[in-house]
């Protein structure tokens, strides 16, 4: 791809045969003007960005088909096809030199890219569906006819173990090894026999988005290493500058640089967790005072929430009063000085945000997770007057919760608690404290938080 | 002469009662004739070198020294990152050491006390590379669905629940998922591990042993929602059916409800009325429960009948709500379905104990399980370290694991079970595999040259 100042553009032969759902097996010929270079990488940003919002409030497969439809159009369409598809090529290969430049940028590029491809994918008709198959080259054999018999009844079974009413079945079943459909796999939406999947035509979509996403992951290395290697130098004075200003524009506050905890004070901290945490970590607060331990998920929220000066004290004045001293340094020290990047791998870990701890899966003895989520009505009622609602205020989080809004819910519960609305909405537990403080110094600059 | 004996983080986050427990079953002294006389060295290396024995030209004679070993000593020094290049190095540090607990890690890309060498460039170089599928089910994690026992303790009221869940995974490992070479072992106190050991299995990435896992995994809950098993759709997936018609079904209606009487007192059995969604056959059989209190039947028998009212209350109601009708499996699969510890399995890089070591809270050594037999498996029958030590100076016995008469004695028998069930056939097929591999290698390198 070549970046150049003309007016004019030319557009090679070969944007003409690619389909209307790239794959971005490789990099293009063209030439891209450098207006578009980075027009065309803030219109794809708002669409990732969208769907990142989509992903965040669990919507459901059908709904994220029409968000990304609606993105799409939005941002994304141009008056002739062959410049749509210029658009999205480019706007692809620019944001991956944006995003390959940290683990934590190829991971949220990762999973958006990989998210809208499936999304695309899904709205596409059946037989372009197979059509890109084909162009990844997936070697899958067709289950037909006495084979195809045999597996019926089961695979009658699957279909009618997720909602199908009818123990109709489709007419093509693919036989591919279990490990090319995790996510088949992971929510038994497939029937398994002796290590191979049995994936309807209609589930081609996730055989498809395995492949994507591992083609990806490597291409978002290699192009690392180009970036760090000569693009970054030679293009010191062009490029690189937009690069690298596309990154931080458009995610938020990077809460890993935060400074606003050192001023907790270990004494303060159990008034700071009742008059500024949100929910969710309120809770892993209490738990953690009042079982003197939390589990492995609710240490990692909980710790990367605080970011203490002195964290180990912290968890070390809790844990001692159950495991020992002794115990404490032997067991949890190494891993509580693990989060915060001084052993090990030392990456300081970043804070998870709302989209993290929402998709989380607390199990048996967890307190972890999003309590909108994961609370049931009642303990989430209860939890909620705990935190100073009023009924008509609780009514109207209920039912944000209910329609599966859950960051809303929380944005409605701080609303209530400050009395002040909050219109960029809460999608990080450190957004919501940082606010709460400001709010708080805010009415009382001279008492205590 | 005896000391704090405390269990390191690895597969377990439980903290125990700090009950006063017998402990002449395990000290430092057996241990050190345990390690010095009867720990299978060799077997153990056998197993984890997989056929890379330097015999075969496509041998990879480092295999086994990339392989990530930690151990727990005697005052809670954990060593993590040790590799040894061959079995006599590796039988040497353990003598020298004598650890409270040995952990099994992963192969890595290099040696693992070799990493710092190569963490320079940036790029991470030290990754794993192999790990065998594990699994980790511990009783504790039943505790809102025992009444026997909770915490530590385990008894032969509650075992049954780890039978059920090797036979419940250990036909789906092989069925579903074609794996052949799977080695149960027993966890030293309350549990089971699983390793699943093809070759397959140790290349899986994280994100497919993930996916194995949540295939497995149907609980979903902790204290704060009434409902932790949810089973939507109009009938089960067949793998679930399969378990619940082939394990778990008689189980709950049979031994279940004589060892539990999940049914018998109030606080019991309003557990279950939680898990129904409707509120008017919760009232209906709540009623009727309240009232026959002081009925003279046994508590199982009490339980029983009253499972019987509540499927026909149940069954009657069914086209109402489709919740109704997978309520019963879904109370069924609450009570026995198998309950694994997700994140021992999704990481290739965890660490799990190695079979054949000793539990130091119980002095009972971590004995492979045969998953065909797994109902005559007593957890409180396994030899304890004092009891093979006793066995040595009684019968005067130098334990030569190589013995063929081994199998009287109390260790032997598993040993010779370990090797004939699981290593053998392991071997076998990994010598098969090495060699094809090898021959396609040739090939290669032959068509190679035409150009």
């Amino acid at each position: 791809m070549e970046v150049i100042r003309s007016q004019k553009r030319t557009v090679s032969n070969d944007v003409v045969s690619t389909p209307t759902l790239p794959l971005y097996l490789t990099a293009p010929h063209m030439e891209v003007r450098l207006e578009e270079f980075e027009l065309f990488a803030i219109d794809r940003l708002r669409v990732l960005k969208g769907v990142s919002d989509g992903l965040a409030r669990a919507r459901n497969p059908n709904e994220m088909d029409d968000l990304v439809e609606t993105l799409w159009k939005e941002h994304m369409r141009l008056s002739n096809v062959s410049e749509m598809i210029n658009k999205d090529i480019i706007s692809h290969f620019v944001l991956r030199l944006v995003y390959c430049r940290s683990d934590e940028l190829k991971k949220w590029f990762l999973s958006m890219e990989t998210a809208l491809f499936r999304h695309r994918f899904r709205l596409k008709k059946i037989e372009e569906q197979r059509a890109i198959v084909g162009e990844f080259g997936l070697p899958y054999k067709a289950v037909i006819g006495a084979e195809l018999e045999s597996l019926k009844e089961r695979l009658g079974l699957v279909a009618r173990s997720h909602g199908q009413i009818s123990s109709d079945v489709e007419n093509i079943y693919y036989k591919v090894p279990f490990e090319e459909v995790p996510d088949l796999v992971a929510s038994r939406r497939v029937l398994l026999q002796k290590g191979f999947a049995f994936v309807a035509g209609t589930q081609l979509v996730s055989l498809v988005v395995t492949q994507f996403r591992s083609h990806l992951s490597k291409a978002l290395i290699l192009t690392n290493r180009k970036w760090t290697t000569t693009i970054r130098e030679r293009e010191k004075d062009r490029l690189t500058p937009i690069v690298e200003a596309l990154s931080t524009s458009y995610l938020g506050p990077d809460y890993s640089q935060s400074n606003e905890y050192a001023d907790i004070s270990l004494k303060d901290i159990d008034q700071v967790s009742k008059s500024s945490f949100p929910l969710c970590m309120r809770h892993l607060f209490e738990k953690l005072r009042e079982d003197h331990h939390l589990k492995h998920g609710g240490r990692m929220q909980l710790g990367l929430f605080l970011k203490l000066d002195d964290a180990l004290a912290f968890w070390r004045e809790e844990f001692t009063k159950k495991v020992g001293s002794e115990r404490f340094d032997k067991e949890y020290a190494y891993a509580i000085r693990h989060n915060y990047g001084k052993e090990g791998k030392r990456t300081d870990y970043t804070p998870y945000a709302c989209s993290k701890i929402i998709t989380s899966a607390p199990g048996a003895g967890d307190h972890h997770g999003c309590p909108y989520r994961h609370f049931s009505e009642d303990n989430l009622k209860a939890a909620l007057s705990r935190m100073g609602l009023s009924s008509r205020g609780m009514e109207d989080v209920m039912d944000k919760v209910r329609n599966r809004h859950y960051q809303l819910a929380c944005t409605l519960t701080f609303e209530a608690v400050y009395g002040t609305s909050c219109d960029t909405g809460i999608n990080h537990p450190n957004q919501y404290f940082e606010e709460s403080q400001k709010i708080l110094k805010s009415k009382t600059p001279a008492a205590p938080v | 002469m005896t000391r704090e004996e405390t269990e390191t983080s690895g597969e377990d986050m439980m903290i125990d009662d700090p009950k006063p427990k017998i402990e002449n079953d395990f000290n430092v002294h057996y241990l050190r004739i345990y390690y010095g006389n009867l720990f299978p060295y060799t077997d153990i290396h056998k197993w984890l070198s997989y056929g890379h024995d330097g015999k075969h030209p496509g041998c990879d004679e480092y295999y086994f020294g990339r392989r990530e070993f930690s151990f727990t000593l005697e005052n809670d020094v954990y060593l993590r990152y040790k590799s040894f290049k061959n079995a006599s190095l590796m039988e040497a540090a353990i003598k020298s050491n004598f650890p409270y607990k040995i952990d099994i890690g992963a192969v890595y890309s290099v040696d693992p006390d070799k990493r710092h060498a190569y963490a320079q460039s940036g790029t991470n170089l030290f990754t794993p590379v192999e790990r065998e599928l594990v699994f980790d089910i511990d009783i504790t994690d039943y505790d809102d669905v025992r009444y026997c026992c909770s915490g530590a303790d385990v008894c032969s009221k509650c075992w049954p629940l780890m039978t059920v869940a090797i036979k419940v995974i250990d036909t789906s490992l092989r069925e579903d998922f074609g794996f052949k070479h799977i080695l149960w072992v027993f966890s030293g106190r309350r549990g089971v591990h699983c390793w699943v050991c093809d070759a397959k299995a140790r290349r899986l990435t994280n994100e497919q042993r993930s996916a194995v896992a949540e295939y497995f995994r149907v609980y979903k809950g902790n204290e704060n929602n009434a409902k932790k098993v949810d089973l939507m759709g109009h009938s089960l997936h067949p793998f679930l059916a399969r378990s619940y018609v082939d394990f778990i079904k008689s189980f709950f209606e049979g031994e279940l409800q004589a060892t539990q009487s999940i049914f018998s007192s109030k606080e019991k059995y309003e557990k279950i009325l939680g898990m129904i969604t409707d509120e008017d056959i919760q009232a209906d059989l709540r009623g009727k429960w309240e009232n026959s209190a002081r009925s003279s039947l046994s508590e199982e028998a009490t339980s029983l009948l009253r499972w019987e009212q509540l499927k026909k209350a149940l069954q009657s109601k069914r086209n109402k709500a489709l919740s109704l009708r997978t309520c019963v499996e879904e109370i069924v699969f609450t009570f026995t379905y198998p309950r694994i510890d997700l994140e021992v399995s999704k990481q290739m890089n965890h660490l799990l104990k190695a079979p054949f070591c000793v539990h130091p809270k119980t002095g009972r050594v971590c004995v492979p399980i045969d998953p065909n037999n797994c109902d005559e498996f007593d957890p409180l029958a396994v030899p304890t370290l004092s009891q093979l030590i006793e066995e040595i100076n009684s019968g005067g016995l130098r334990m030569d694991v190589d013995d063929d008469d081994s199998d009287s004695s109390l260790l032997g028998k598993s040993i010779k079970f370990f090797r004939s069930s699981f290593l053998e056939p392991l071997l076998k097929s990994c010598k098969e595999e090495i060699e094809s591999s090898y021959k396609t290698k040739i090939a290669k390198t032959k068509d190679s040259f035409s150009w």
